[in-house]
């Protein structure tokens, strides 16, 4: 109450700094693991003696594999919140579903482009087009990418809710189809690594492991909380303008009547 | 949403008269394309021209033609698709059409059912010509007609479905001609693969299971035309 | 170490990635924020009370 705002911070409050020091504490803390602490890859052969195995390139899946995961995750979410958006039709949902299908795209952008990276030196390739997951993570970026682009259309904010809904839902749908026929689709090249699980799995590598799906899982957290909150004062901008709008229309903007308008929504503002 | 919901007046369902609607809006949908001849006249030339225009871009090797004949047919299908689907959505647009048909008493289900089905007949017979422009440019031979057409018209049931829900869910925007492209061609990715491998072993192309992709093309085809008659019924309400 | 020019990509990209993407929230946030009123930020107790 006292007196306007001017402190600069839009989205933040005391919880979700405490959430921000924690996600970049651990990220620091994971870098340190996944780049100090844990051995590289290198399994010596049985008979031969000689050296195989991933070597450094290990340490770029503490990272991918997390991702991926909350990736899956952020999408689920957004799946849920779609649902939530065609049963409730209110606007916590809405808002709710596209900050997850936004961070989740960012997620699946990074996953592809870490995997790429990985993929190099461990495959041999920059872009495995007989890998399964690496083609079904492939499309569902680009249905996201197609739910984004629907977002940034301009029309009445209840049917784009609707529309995106349906879009977010129909994406989640296609995801087993999409899966099966790769599945299939990939089978002709005789190609399947499942290079994770050869892997020699050891505490530590475990622990790095797991410890990334917590520090990055606390980044993906912070920043859904952020983008949620943006995407709500986005609408609530809107509801303002427009209530302010019509406002001015409707009583003829006498100033009186503008501030009772305006402080019915908004009843803490100082009116002087 | 159902025509069960939507008559719940009556004391049955009355399935002849939702199949009738059914057919007044595909026969309205095609009585337009056909006094408009767009589709005769541009859709069926562009897909040819695609076909030619890969004829021309993979060096007129008819053997190359001959094994990527069906991916790039499917290829064509889509892209021509598109356009089918921009015309069928737009007819709902002009000067309140959704409104009128709602007033009309018309089930929304019969309203997706009749738009889908019309696009479909359009997508049969683009598919028919295009097999003609297989046969004839890159000289292929059709080893298993039944598996040809039973493809064909799965993949085409499933394009003809989801493209009409996508195709009412671009509608009223201003960037609909560059956002459905984006929207609806990733969700159909896999009818791209599993109809281009289907046809790989109708055409003799490649040593597939064309049966059993067939079975995924119908799994697809029943996800769609169900997935997209509910969505259908949330998008176009009040 | 082998292969750190493809860890150092990998990772930095990531992280530079995330990082100008938080920026970005945030800038947003403050740009959206004078817009409304401070009793429509649900995630604010009590307005102008709150401190971090």
């Amino acid at each position: 109450m006292a007196g306007p705002d001017k402190r600069r911070d839009g989205t933040g409050s005391r919880g979700s700094r405490l959430l921000g020091a924690g996600a970049l504490v651990s990220v620091a803390a994971l870098i340190v693991l996944a780049f100090v602490a844990t051995d590289a890859d290198v399994r010596t052969h049985p008979t031969t003696g000689e050296e195989f195995g991933q070597f450094d390139a290990v340490r770029m899946l503490y990272l991918h594999v997390p991702l991926a995961v909350l990736m899956y995750v952020a999408f689920v979410v957004c799946a849920v919140a779609s649902a939530g958006v065609l049963l409730r039709r209110t606007a916590w949902w809405d808002v709710t579903a596209y900050a997850a299908a936004e961070v989740g795209t960012v997620l699946c952008g990074l996953v592809l482009v870490t995997g790429s990276i990985w993929g190099r030196p461990v495959w041999n390739t920059w872009w495995e087009w007989g890998d399964v997951r690496l083609m079904t993570t492939l499309v569902l970026f680009l249905l996201f990418v197609g739910y984004l682009a629907l977002r940034r259309t301009t029309t009445d904010p209840r049917l784009q809710a609707r529309r995106a809904a349906v879009v977010a839902l129909v994406a989640v749908l296609d995801i087993p189809l999409i899966n099966r026929s790769v599945v299939w689709w990939e089978n002709r090249t005789l190609h399947q690594q499942s290079t994770l699980a050869e892997l020699k799995i050891e505490d530590l590598t475990l622990f790095t492991l797991m410890f990334g799906f917590l520090a990055f899982g606390l980044v993906a957290w912070w920043l859904l909380v952020h983008r949620f909150r943006v995407g709500w004062l986005e609408q609530a901008a809107t509801d303002y303008d427009v209530a302010i709008a019509l406002a001015e229309r409707r009583f003829e903007t006498s100033a009186t009547d503008l501030d009772a308008a305006i402080g019915r929504r908004d009843n803490r503002e100082d009116p002087v | 949403m159902t025509p069960l919901a939507s008559m719940s007046g009556r004391p049955v369902v009355d399935v002849r008269r939702f199949l009738v609607d059914v057919r007044l809006v595909a026969g309205r949908d095609l009585w337009i394309e056909a006094r408009s001849r767009v589709v005769v006249a541009q859709v069926v030339p562009f897909a040819l021209l695609v076909l030619i225009l890969f004829g021309f871009a993979l060096d007129a090797d008819q053997r190359t033609l001959d094994t990527f004949a069906p991916g790039l047919f499917w290829v064509a299908v889509l892209f021509s698709a598109l356009l089918a689907v921009h015309r069928s959505a737009r007819l709902e647009q002009s000067d309140g059409t959704l409104d009128a048909l709602r007033m009309s008493g018309l089930a929304p289900l019969a309203l997706f059912l009749g738009k889908a089905t019309a696009v479909f007949v359009q997508l049969l017979a683009l598919e028919a010509v295009l097999v003609g422009g297989l046969l004839v440019f890159y000289g292929v031979e059709v080893e298993d007609p039944v598996l040809l057409i039973v493809a064909g018209v799965l993949a085409g049931a499933t394009v003809a479905s989801a493209g009409t829900l996508y195709g009412a869910l671009a509608s009223g925007l201003g960037v609909r001609e560059t956002l459905l492209p984006i929207l609806l061609l990733p969700v159909l990715a896999p009818v791209l693969i599993s109809a281009t491998r289907a046809f790989d072993d109708a055409l003799g192309v490649a040593a597939v299971d064309g049966w059993a992709w067939t079975g995924l093309l119908a799994a697809t085809a029943l996800v769609a035309t169900v997935v997209g008659a509910l969505a259908h019924g949330v998008l176009i309400e009040d | 170490m082998t292969h750190a020019g493809y860890l150092v990509a990998g990772w930095g990209i990531s992280l530079v990635v995330l990082g100008g993407y938080a920026l970005g929230l945030v800038r947003r946030g403050r740009r959206l924020a004078p817009r409304v009123p401070v009793d429509r930020r649900r995630w604010i107790d009590s307005p102008g009370s709150d401190r971090g």
